[in-house]
């Protein structure tokens, strides 16, 4: 039986989780205060993911870069290729935040948007 | 040519202090002008791209960007009305109202008369100048925050190899977003024996990417000819650097995160009482400062880690500068707070008898601790505090009902007892 330790990143209460890997696949997790610290043990266990967050070119002098995330946590695998593809990108204005820049990235489902629109 | 401007009451700043207080000021429905001297609102928040703002307020995890934009909205939509560009160079408290004088490059001087004003200007960051650290005067040192907004804004790339001096939530937070963008952070380095910023930004930030933290160790040199070409290290024992262990780390870029310090001169300059310890105005139950009709709120009160409380303050801030200006603000004596123990300060400085919320900044790091709220020898309040560091504010509500039941001469002495855990 291997005992994991890590930090719950869900929440800012940052809960210190352990995590008992019973060898069959299965985990006994403790140290969470919430629902949501044992889904996010069993994913750092299985696969895990995490938002990324950047910024893109645009084709404007007045706002050169505007910011980007993923929409949901992405399977680390991909974190690499995500961000080659956001830096060869140019986003032309005006741009509304929330906008679609790159759907289903690695056909991981995980959307990259825009955070913050500009007109000029 | 001089411009003149009335208002009710005026924010000065639009970050998420600024923007919370101008919104809920202006929902009230009084006429409210928040100004800044950035040509976009949202403060700080607009270069902290990442994720991890407004879990409590807004019950989603937005990016920095989000948050500011939601609350822009919410302030354009109650109606407050925002003057950009707009640098405020002095508030002259005057009878019965406060002056501000405002510069800017398109319009010149401004005058603005205002009931009351909400002083909500942020930070700036402390720098290596601040600390006194010995080397050569080289380029590639800024400090972590001027990065995020070079990076973040600009799409500046500050160099190839990086090494973050202090563990700051900014200096972790620019450790993920140097590695993403191909750069190499060597060693994260802080003088303390623990890190200082939030423990889910070690995780994500820094063991993400193996990238070694090296706690209780100086830097005892910079060096390089035209820019940056190596620190040097040291782990600290007994205070002192031990540098029979001195390491030379080879890297091209430092950053600085020792953290933020309240600009405060503007308020300072017209006569408002500064509290030593959090750098910030001395507020009491009314989040008022020593000058009557100037309210404060956000991260130039006391630096917050968390957007949702600054949002909640500010709220709060906002609520009692209408009453002031209304003429229903709660006068008369209040009862005084004070830390007492393991806790660095307690913000309102003093309270009212309403249920009030308290913030304070914990001095020690422990698993688990008790939080006692006492007047004398009498125990008021009491709860478990869990996974206490100095980077994670505590908060603590007391109804107004205990608070009314204080004899007059009472005071709130805050105390924090770490409790052994059996494990
Ligand atoms: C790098 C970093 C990362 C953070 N990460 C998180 C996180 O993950 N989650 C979270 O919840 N919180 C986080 N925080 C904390 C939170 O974002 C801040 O506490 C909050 O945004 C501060 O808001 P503020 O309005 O008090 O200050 P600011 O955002 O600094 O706003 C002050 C405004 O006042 C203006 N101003 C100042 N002086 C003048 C003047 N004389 N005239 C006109 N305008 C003036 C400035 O231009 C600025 O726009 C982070 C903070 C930083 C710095
Ligand atoms: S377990 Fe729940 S409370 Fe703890 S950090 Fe994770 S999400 Fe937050």
């Amino acid at each position: 039986m291997k005992i994991h330790q890590k930090i719950c990143i869900s929440c800012p209460a940052g809960c210190h989780l352990e995590i008992k890997e019973n060898g069959d696949g299965t985990f006994d997790i403790s140290g969470n205060t919430c629902p949501r610290g044992k889904t996010y043990a069993i994913n750092e266990m299985t696969d895990p993911r995490r938002v990324v967050t950047a910024v893109v070119a645009t084709d404007s002098a007045v706002t050169p870069y505007l910011p980007v995330k993923t929409d949901a946590p992405l399977p680390f695998g991909s974190i690499q290729t995500l961000l080659k593809k956001i830096y060869a990108f140019k986003l032309e204005l005006p741009a509304k935040s929330g906008m679609l820049l790159i759907e289903n990235i690695d056909n991981t489902g995980v959307n990259l948007i825009l955070t913050r629109g500009s007109e000029k | 040519m001089i411009n003149h401007k009335e208002t009710d009451i005026a924010v000065i700043g639009a970050g998420a202090a600024g923007l919370s207080a101008g919104a809920a000021c202006a929902s009230e429905g009084v006429r409210t002008l928040i100004i800044d001297r950035e040509p976009l609102p949202g403060g700080v928040l607009l270069q902290c791209i990442h994720n991890g703002f407004g879990l409590h307020y807004f019950k989603e995890e937005l990016t920095g960007p989000e948050f500011a934009g939601r609350m822009e909205e919410k302030a354009r939509q109650a109606g407050a009305e925002f003057l950009m560009d707009h640098t405020v160079m002095e508030i002259r408290n005057q009878e019965d109202k406060k002056e501000l004088v405002l510069y800017s490059a398109e319009d010149g001087v401004t005058l603005v008369h205002a009931k009351a004003v909400i002083f909500a200007a942020g930070c700036r960051e402390r720098n290596r100048g601040n600390l006194g650290i010995p080397g050569d005067r080289v380029a590639g040192i800024f400090t972590a925050g001027l990065a995020q907004r070079l990076l973040n804004m600009d799409g500046f790339l500050p160099g190839k190899k990086a090494v973050i001096v202090g563990s700051g939530d900014i200096g972790l937070i620019m450790a993920r977003r140097l590695s993403w963008c191909g750069i190499k952070v060597e060693t994260v380095v802080e003088i303390l024996p623990h890190p200082s910023g939030l423990s889910r930004n070690i995780a994500q930030c820094l063991d993400d990417f193996n990238i070694p933290l090296r706690l209780a160790t100086a830097v005892t040199k910079i060096g390089g000819s035209d820019r940056v070409e190596y620190v040097r290290i040291a782990p600290l024992v007994n205070g002192e650097p031990d540098l029979s262990r001195e390491e030379t780390i080879e890297c091209d870029t430092v950053l600085f995160s020792v953290g933020l310090i309240p600009e405060t001169e503007l308020i300072r300059n017209c006569g408002v009482t500064i509290n030593p310890v959090t750098n910030g105005a001395v507020a009491d139950g009314n989040m008022m400062t020593s000058v009557p009709g100037i309210f404060s709120c956000g991260n130039v009160l006391h630096v917050h880690d968390l957007v949702d409380f600054v949002a909640e303050e500010s709220e709060l801030c906002a609520k009692k500068a209408v009453q002031y200006i209304k003429g229903r603000i709660k006068g008369g004596s209040q009862i005084p707070t004070e830390a007492v123990k393991n806790l660095g300060y307690v913000i309102p400085n003093s309270a009212l008898c309403e249920t009030t919320r308290f913030y304070m900044r914990p001095r020690i790091l422990c698993p688990k601790a008790v939080l006692t709220v006492r007047n004398g020898e009498e125990i008021i309040y009491q709860k478990n505090v869990l996974h206490v560091k100095p980077a994670e504010m505590i908060t603590a509500e007391l109804s107004g009902e205990k608070l009314q039941n204080l004899p007059e001469d009472a005071k709130l002495s805050f105390e924090l007892e770490p409790v052994e855990v059996k494990s």
